[in-house]
This record gives structure tokens, sequence and C-alpha cells, in this order.
């Protein structure tokens, strides 16, 4: 077993951007230092996280007990070697995303960016607080916190289609976080336990089949709406009426996968491998999963938004963690892991490109984009990369991520999964390449007198998907990604 | 001081401070306030005391005029009471500061009767508290009635009617109680609770003892308003003045869901009242059903005041349905509540006469986004207090409602689970619509109210937050959820573990 010692790293990670909230509210009248917190915080979670690598690396485990309230029940947060992995990806690509936020809100000369900054800052607390989570009540609360927190980013237009889409997102949320409440107490009273283990608390359990299955349902459905698993997904595409920034970070990374991370625990740490197959539970999450990325790749195709197309292929993304977590099986666990780094970085430089289309041109829809390439050529140009990632074409990492799905699914003896990604992978080609191909091999007289985006949106743009060409060369440099989530999968299957 | 003296202290501190008010007012006009204030704030120093002094050293037992007990009156201060009487007289000092300007502007001339019976009230709430003997417990509960109907009565026109129906229902429940209590009496010869706990547990269960206990429960369900007795409720906050809604709402209620605690847990076995018959249970479902009645009722309402009443139903249903539990985890929700309630509601209450003195009304179709521009401080108040209500971590209300959870699925009580869930959904509905509105909403959109766009009456322009006396308290109390949500381990366990009942 690994070691585990008592640090409060984990403790200064998730509440340095609390502190920096407090610096963002007091500095609303002058920009500059307003962002200045948000970047020093942002540079000082991901310096904290990657000061737990080494340590997690090597074997050991952070913890940092908050509250007991009774033995069994307590706040702790645990850097575990999934929860620094999450972790990475969520604070690392924040600081991206704060800058590509200066460049956003002020080409746009957006309101209320007091109230952005400061709901960012909370909301990645909130995440960074899930990924640490200890166990299933901390989780719990973390979670309800990030929901709240993005709230106002979701809602920041102020439109009556944002407070519709804010009401949806708050509707589904709070119901789904009711319903892990009260899984948890179920848990609770039944294993006796809710810290996370690796290979689950639901082991050697007495527990009758049927309060087995209705369980697993009722945590499917509370964290299967963070992760956009059909049909809990519709939130998704209606909060993309959010400003790109917040639809980049929260809506394909933070908040998103926080919903995928919380399946991922749930099968892996909370029910564990053999209470799963025993059941016939991953089968169950398999076919929602499998329904998912089919129907939400169909689905993306008729989207003329660009931001709708791109919510939709999230879901469909999303669920390919999902499959792999229902797989159970090494390669397939690790690629379903590993993917939500792949698809973080692919996903946010799509996002960031459209962003960056909108703020400039005023253009939402893909059918108006023609030629818009010559105009902006950075940016298709990255967005051309993202999308050959995601497809699965080499070397950008989502092919990696892809090629472990793949061989999970033969491992398990499930080759429809096997044509299900193929399918995919061509799917999602339909719906991305058309984007590249009317950018640049259609001419059109309206970006004639564009140029490229404002530099502080371009450079991370391209710094992302850069990112996602050289992890793919070499998947481990820099953060051992690659390693880690092949480190978890072993971790959960072994025990 | 001698420890004992100090728990006769407590209500004697507040009742004096009643009887001193009338005479001072003659002396000196308008100093009614400051004696009122002065009074609470060394009551509720006194109960810290208490407090400190009951952790460390144990209960605290007095003997009023030296009296033995059973046929003396004893006053107890265990940790139950000592931190039920913390809470209760924190939340009333606030509310007491917060009242000088309201009662100034809202019930010209009345400052003195008002803050004498509010002392009275406060002090009975605390003689219940207290005491150790049963019909000690009626005498409290009667002088804490007619306080409250006088101070309901206090407000505008409506507010003596609806005053006069609490006066008739309280009365009925105050003799039904009375009559339990005679049968109890009948049975067991000794109205002392630490002896009838001795008397019982020896006891066998007979018909008018029974009797007696479903008439005292009825008699105070219907003071706690626990539903179908709750038909007062609504009508007395909506129409009574600001800060005697502010007073009774958080405690009042609170005090008598006590009675029932102390009788059920520590009076009588606690497994008695769950088996022998099941009146533990059956509160417990009352109170779900109220749960459900009181926040859908909720979402109706466009008074902001009424809204809030129909939600107290509820939350007092919650605290019913941790009683109906009869396990430690529902004891520790129940009690946690308690304290939770009575500062969010305090908090919420005293919101609404922030904006009842600065918007002139509580209309909720009338308020939007100009109302945060005026009152941020209170909007923000307002907001902590919303989203605890609503049970959203690291707010309090989170944590009771994760205990009541808790303890419901040890129970394998799955209608109280789902009742639990879908009330916070539907608190959500009708606390976010109103988040929604004073945040959000344009001016403009409301037609039928169009005088409101821009709020022509502010010379700045913007900020017309109410003064600090009455802003303080109402940020205190919305900041102390944060600390009791952030605190609420500590408190369960230095206060909350030690006073449950061996045998729950």
């Amino acid at each position: 077993m690994s070691d585990v010692f008592q640090s409060n790293i984990p403790l200064w990670a998730v509440s340095i951007s609390l502190l920096a909230t407090l610096g963002i509210l007091v500095s609303g009248r002058k920009p500059n230092l307003r962002e200045f917190w948000t970047l020093l915080a942002g540079l000082i979670k991901f310096g904290l996280v990657l000061s737990l690598l080494p340590s997690v690396r090597a074997g050991k485990i952070a913890e940092c007990v908050l509250l007991q309230v009774s033995p069994g029940i307590g706040l702790s947060l645990r850097a575990d070697e999934f929860g620094v992995f999450f972790a990475l990806v969520a604070s690392g690509l924040w600081i991206f995303t704060s800058i590509y936020s200066i460049g956003y809100m002020r080409s746009n000369q957006e309101l209320k960016q007091t109230r952005y900054f400061a709901s960012f800052a909370v909301a990645l607390s909130a995440t960074l607080g899930v990924a640490f989570a200890g166990n299933l009540l901390t989780f719990v609360i973390f979670y309800e916190m990030l929901t709240l927190a993005t709230y106002p980013l979701v809602i920041h237009k102020e439109t009556g289609e944002a407070l519709r889409a804010g009401r949806q997102y708050l509707a589904y949320s709070l119901t789904a976080g009711v319903l892990l409440l009260a899984g948890t107490a179920w848990i609770y009273n039944t294993a006796g336990t809710i810290e996370f283990q690796p290979g689950g608390i639901l082991g050697g359990v007495e527990a009758a089949p049927n309060a087995i299955r209705c369980l697993f349902f009722v945590f499917v459905a509370g964290v299967g709406v963070k992760a956009g698993i059909m049909p809990l997904h519709s939130w998704l595409p209606n909060a993309m009426v959010a400003p790109t920034p917040v639809s980049a970070l929260l809506h394909a990374v933070a908040v998103v996968k926080s919903g995928v991370f919380g399946v991922v625990r749930v099968v892996g740490f909370v029910f564990g491998p053999e209470v799963m197959a025993e059941h016939g539970l991953n089968l169950i999450l398999a076919v929602l999963a499998g329904a998912t990325v089919l129907f939400s790749s169909l689905i993306a195709l008729q989207q003329d938004s660009l931001k709708r197309r791109l919510a939709y292929s999230t879901i469909g993304h999303l669920s390919y963690t999902v499959m792999g977590a229902a797989l159970l099986t090494p390669e397939g666990l690790t690629g379903g892991i590993y993917h939500i780094s792949t698809h973080a970085v692919m996903k946010i430089t799509l996002f960031f490109c459209a962003g960056a289309i909108y703020v400039h041109t005023h253009k939402q829809n893909v059918s108006e984009l023609d030629g818009i390439g010559r105009a902006m050529p950075w940016t298709i140009g990255a967005f051309t990369l993202g999308s050959l990632g995601l497809v699965g074409i080499p070397p950008i990492n989502g092919f990696f991520s892809k090629w472990f799905l793949c061989l999970g699914s033969l491992q398990a003896g499930w080759p429809m999964v096997l044509a299900l990604f193929i399918l995919s992978g061509l799917l999602n080609a339909a719906y991305l390449l058309p984007v590249v191909y009317r950018g640049f091999f259609r001419k059109s007289e309206e970006f004639a007198k564009f140029d490229e985006a404002p530099p502080l949106m371009v450079v991370p743009l391209c710094t992302t998907a850069a990112l996602a060409l050289v992890l793919g060369l070499f998947p481990n440099l820099f953060f051992d990604f690659f390693e880690l989530a092949s480190g978890i999968s072993e971790m959960i299957l072994a025990s | 001081m001698n420890p004992p003296h100090l728990v006769i202290l407590i209500p004697l501190i507040f009742f004096s401070g009643a009887l001193l008010i009338p005479l001072l007012e003659r002396w000196r006009h308008g100093c009614a306030y400051g004696v009122a204030v002065a009074s609470a704030a060394v009551g509720a120093l006194v109960t810290v005391a208490g407090l400190v002094e009951v952790s460390s050293g144990g209960t605290l037992r007095y003997q009023v005029s030296g009296w033995a007990p059973p046929i003396g009156i004893e006053l107890v201060l265990d940790p139950l009471s000592a931190f039920l009487s913390v809470m209760l007289a924190s939340v009333a000092l606030l509310v007491l500061v917060h009242s000088g300007s309201v009662v100034r502007r809202e019930l010209p001339g009345k400052a003195m009767p008002l803050y004498s019976t509010a002392l009275l009230l406060v002090g009975a709430l605390l003689g219940i508290t207290i005491t150790g003997d049963l019909f000690n417990l009626y005498v409290f509960l009667e002088i804490s009635s007619l306080a409250s109907y006088a101070l309901l009565a206090l407000g505008d026109r409506k507010a003596p009617v609806s005053a006069f129906r609490y006066l008739i229902l309280g009365t009925v429940g105050a003799s039904f109680y009375l009559l339990g209590l005679g049968f109890v009496f009948m049975t067991t010869g000794s109205l002392n609770m630490a002896d009838l706990k001795l008397i019982l547990s020896n006891l066998e269960s007979s018909p008018p003892l029974l009797v007696g206990l479903v008439l005292i429960t009825t008699g105070v369900g219907l003071k706690m308003a626990l539903f179908p007795m709750h038909g007062w409720l609504p009508d007395a906050y909506t129409y009574a003045s600001s800060t005697a809604t502010a007073l009774i709402a958080p405690i009042g209620t609170k005090i008598a869901a006590y009675v029932l605690i102390r009788i059920f847990f520590f009076v009588l076995d606690p497994g008695f009242a769950s088996g022998e018959i099941p009146l533990t249970t059956a509160i417990g479902y009352l109170g779900a059903a109220g749960i459900l009645w009181g926040s859908i009722l909720a979402i109706a309402q466009t008074d902001l005041k009424r809204m809030l009443a129909y939600s107290s139903v509820g939350q007092i249903g919650y605290i019913a349905l941790g009683i109906g539990l009869a396990s430690p985890m529902g004891f520790i929700g129940a009690i946690l509540h308690m304290v939770n309630h009575a500062v969010m509601k305090g908090c919420l209450f005293l919101v609404s006469a922030n904006f009842l003195s600065r918007l002139g009304h509580a209309d909720i179709r009338r308020f939007n986004d100009s109302t945060r521009v005026h009152m941020p401080w209170t909007a923000a108040g307002f907001t902590m207090a919303a989203l605890s209500m609503i049970g959203l971590p690291p707010f309090a209300g989170f944590f009771s409602k994760w205990y009541l959870i808790l303890g419901s699925v040890e129970e394998s009580n799955w209608v109280f689970v789902a009742v639990i869930l879908i009330s916070s959904l539907l608190s959500a509905v009708y606390f976010f619509r109103l988040i929604e509105r004073i945040y959000l909403r344009s001016p403009g959109r409301d037609s039928k109210y169009p005088d409101e766009a821009g709020g022509a009456a502010a010379p700045d322009g913007g900020r017309e937050e109410v003064s600090a006396s009455m802003l303080a308290p109402t940020l205190i109390l919305a900041s102390a959820l944060l600390v009791l949500g952030l605190l609420n381990v500590w408190i369960v366990n230095r206060l909350i573990q030690p006073m449950i009942p061996a045998g729950l």
C-alpha cells in the first residue's frame, strides 16, 4: 500500500484561489491589478500541484485532514495519483485560460468582469477540492460548490437565454447534488466508510443486489449530469451561451471533467471492478456511454453554431472516459483516464479558436466561416491540430488515448465498442474537418479586411495546440500524464 | 459568583429589564431601546458564561428559594439547555439591536410596550429552556405566549386579528398541555423532570399516562406550528411588525420543539415514546408533511415575509423529522437545525425588515436589480442566508441536512430521505427566484411597476443601504452561518455530543 503523509499542500492548493478571490473583489476598479491576482494564483496553484507530482510518483500520498466528524466521516483532502493527475490538468489549463480571458474580456469590452474573474477563481478552488477529495462527503461538498461558483459564469451575459440556461444548469446540477448526498449517506450505512479506496469499498460488504444496483443508478445520475451522460446532458449545449473562456475551461475541462472524474472515482474507488462486474453494472455504464458517444456525434453534425457543435463533441468525448471506466481492462481504463488530459488540451484549443473568431469577426456559425483561414491562419491552424487530434490522427495526443481505448475494448471482448470508437472517429472528422476545409479552402471576401486575433488570445491557443502535438510525441514530457494514467488504472484493477 | 446563581440570573435579567422599561420610560422618554439592548447584552453574556460553566463542570442545578424538589421548583442548566439558551439570547440580542429604527418607523410611539413585552418573551423562553419542572414550564410557556400575542398584535391593520387567532389557538394548545400534565401528575405524583424520570422508568404504561402524553404533544405541537396545526403562523408572521416576527420566528417555535425533545428523550426513556405508542414516529411523519407543505406553498407567495413564514413551517418540519428518527443522528440533526434555522431565519427576517425600510415594500414581484444596487450588503446577507436555507455547503444549513439524511438512511426511512431531498430542491426554486431577481432582473422589465427603474429617490444615484444598527446584525447573522458551517464539527463534537441522552 502507498505511504500516506500529512501535508498542508493540498489545502493550500485548494485555498490559494479563494484568497485570490478576495484580492479580485477589492481590486475591481483596477483591472490590471485584478488580473494580476488571477494569474498569480494560477501560477502558485499549478506550482503547488506540481510539487506534489514527485511524491505521488514515488507512491507517497499527501493527506490533509480538515475536520473529523466521527470515525469514518470527515472532511479530508488526499492527493493521490488520480487527484494529482486531474489537478494538473485543471490548474495548468487555468493559466492559459486566464491569459485568454483577459484578451477576450477586453476585446469584447464585457461587463461585470470582476464577478467573472472572482467566480472563476472560486470555481477553480472547488475543482481542486473535487480532485483532492479524500472521501465521498468532501467530494460532494466541493462538487456542490463548483455548481454554485460556475452559475454566475453561465449567466454572465444576463440575457433571457443566459438566465434560462443558468436555471437549467442549476436544476440539473442541484438535483444531481442531492442525489449524491443521499447516495453518500446510503454508502456509509451499507459499507461503514466513505473513504475512496482503489478497488472499491463495497467489496466484501453484505448487501442485496438490488440495493447495489439502485445505489449505482443514484451515483451515475449524481455524477452523470456534469459528465454529460445522456440523457442528463442537455444543460451543456445550452450553457454555451456563456463567454467562450467559460465554455473552454469549465465546460471542456473543469466542470465536465469533474463529472467524469467522479464517474471513475465511483467505478474504481467506491464500487470497485469486482462489484461492477458481479452485478453487471459495467455493462449498463457501457451502454449509456456508447449511446452517448454515438448520438452526440450525430447531433453535432447538425449544429451550425460552432460552440454548440463543440459542446456535443465534448459530450461524446466525455463518454470515451466513461466507456474506459466501463471496460475495466488495463488498457481500456488507462485510455479512458488518459483521455481526460488529452481531450482537455485539444478541446480547450478548439474553444479558444471559436472564441477568437467570435470576438474578432462576430461570427458564430460554421456556415459563415468560409475563407477565414486566410485572415486568421494561426487560429485555424490550431483548430486543425485540435480537430485532427480529436479524430485520432497520430502523432497528436488524442491518438494515443483512443488507441488504448480500442485495445481495451478488444481486451474486454467487446468488439462492438471498437467499432463504435472507429465510427466516432469518422463522425468527429465529419463535423470538425469541414470547419478547416471552409476556413482554408473556400474563398470569401468577407474576411479580407481582418487579420489575426489579438495576441493575448492567439498565443494561448497556439500553445495548447502545440502542447497537444508535443504531448503526443512525448506522452510523459513534464508531467508524466501517461505514466500517471496507467498507474491509476493499475491501482484500481489490482486490488 | 456562585455558579448556581448563574442559572436563575438568565431569565431574571430579562424579566428585570421588562419591568424596568415602563418605569424608566416615565422618568426619561426614549430609553426603552437602550435598556432593552443592555439587558439583552448582559443576558447573552450570562448565557455564554453558563455554557462555559456547564461544558467544563457539568450540569448546574438551582433550587428556587431553597425549596428542595420535588416540591420546590428546580432550574437545571444541562448541556442542552445551556446551548439553546446561548442561541436564544444571542439571536434576541441581535434582533433587538436591529430594532431601533424599525420600531421608530413601523410602530411610532409604541417602543415602550414593544421592548417590554419583547424582554418578557425572551425571558420566558429562556425560562422554558432551563426549568426542571413541568408545571413551571407551563407557567413560562404561558408568559411567553401572552408576550407573543401582544407583540404580534403590534403591527399593521391586520395584525390584531391574526394575533387574536393565534391567541385562541395558543390558549387551546396551552390548555391541552395543562390537561396532559394533569394526567401525568395523576399517574406519577410528581412534576419534577428528574423525579419523573425515575418514576416513569419503573412504571408500566397506562392509559392515563399515554393520554397525557398525547395531549401534551398536541398542545406543544400547536405552539411549534407542527403540521397540521400551523395555520396561525403565516398570518401572524406576515402582519406583525418586522421586529416581532424577527424575534418570534427564529426562537419561539424552536423552544416548543425543545419541550418535545426534553419530554421524549430526557424525561421518558427514549425507547418509550417510539416503542409503546409511536408518538415520535407520528411527529416525524407530520414533520415530513409539513416540510413538503411549507416548501410548496412558499413557492406560490408574492410577499417576502409570507414566503419566509411558509418556509418556517417547512423548517420546523425538519426538526420534527429529527425528533421522529429517535436516534443519535436524528437528535444531532434536530439540535443543529434548531440553531442553524434560528440564525438563518433571523437573518432573513432582518433582511426583509431592511427591504421594507428602504424600499417601502417586501413584494417579491417588485424586486429587481436596483434592489442590489441600492442595498448591496443586505443583498449579500440575503444570498448567504438563502444558500444556507437551500442546504449548500459550506454554509451551516448543509450540515444539519446531512445529519438528518444520515439519520434517515440509518433507520432505512427512505420517505424521510426523499422528503429532505425534494424540499431542498423546492427551496432552491423559491430562493433562487429571488436571488435572480435581485441580481439579474433589470428594472425596465416589469411593466406594472416602471417607477422602480433607477430608484429616483437616491441622491447619489447609488448606495442607499440601511443604517449600521440595522446592517450590522444582519451581516453578523449572515457571517455566523459561514462560521457555524465551518465549525460545525467542533460544535457537534464538543457541544452536542455530550447532550445526547443515554439510551437513545
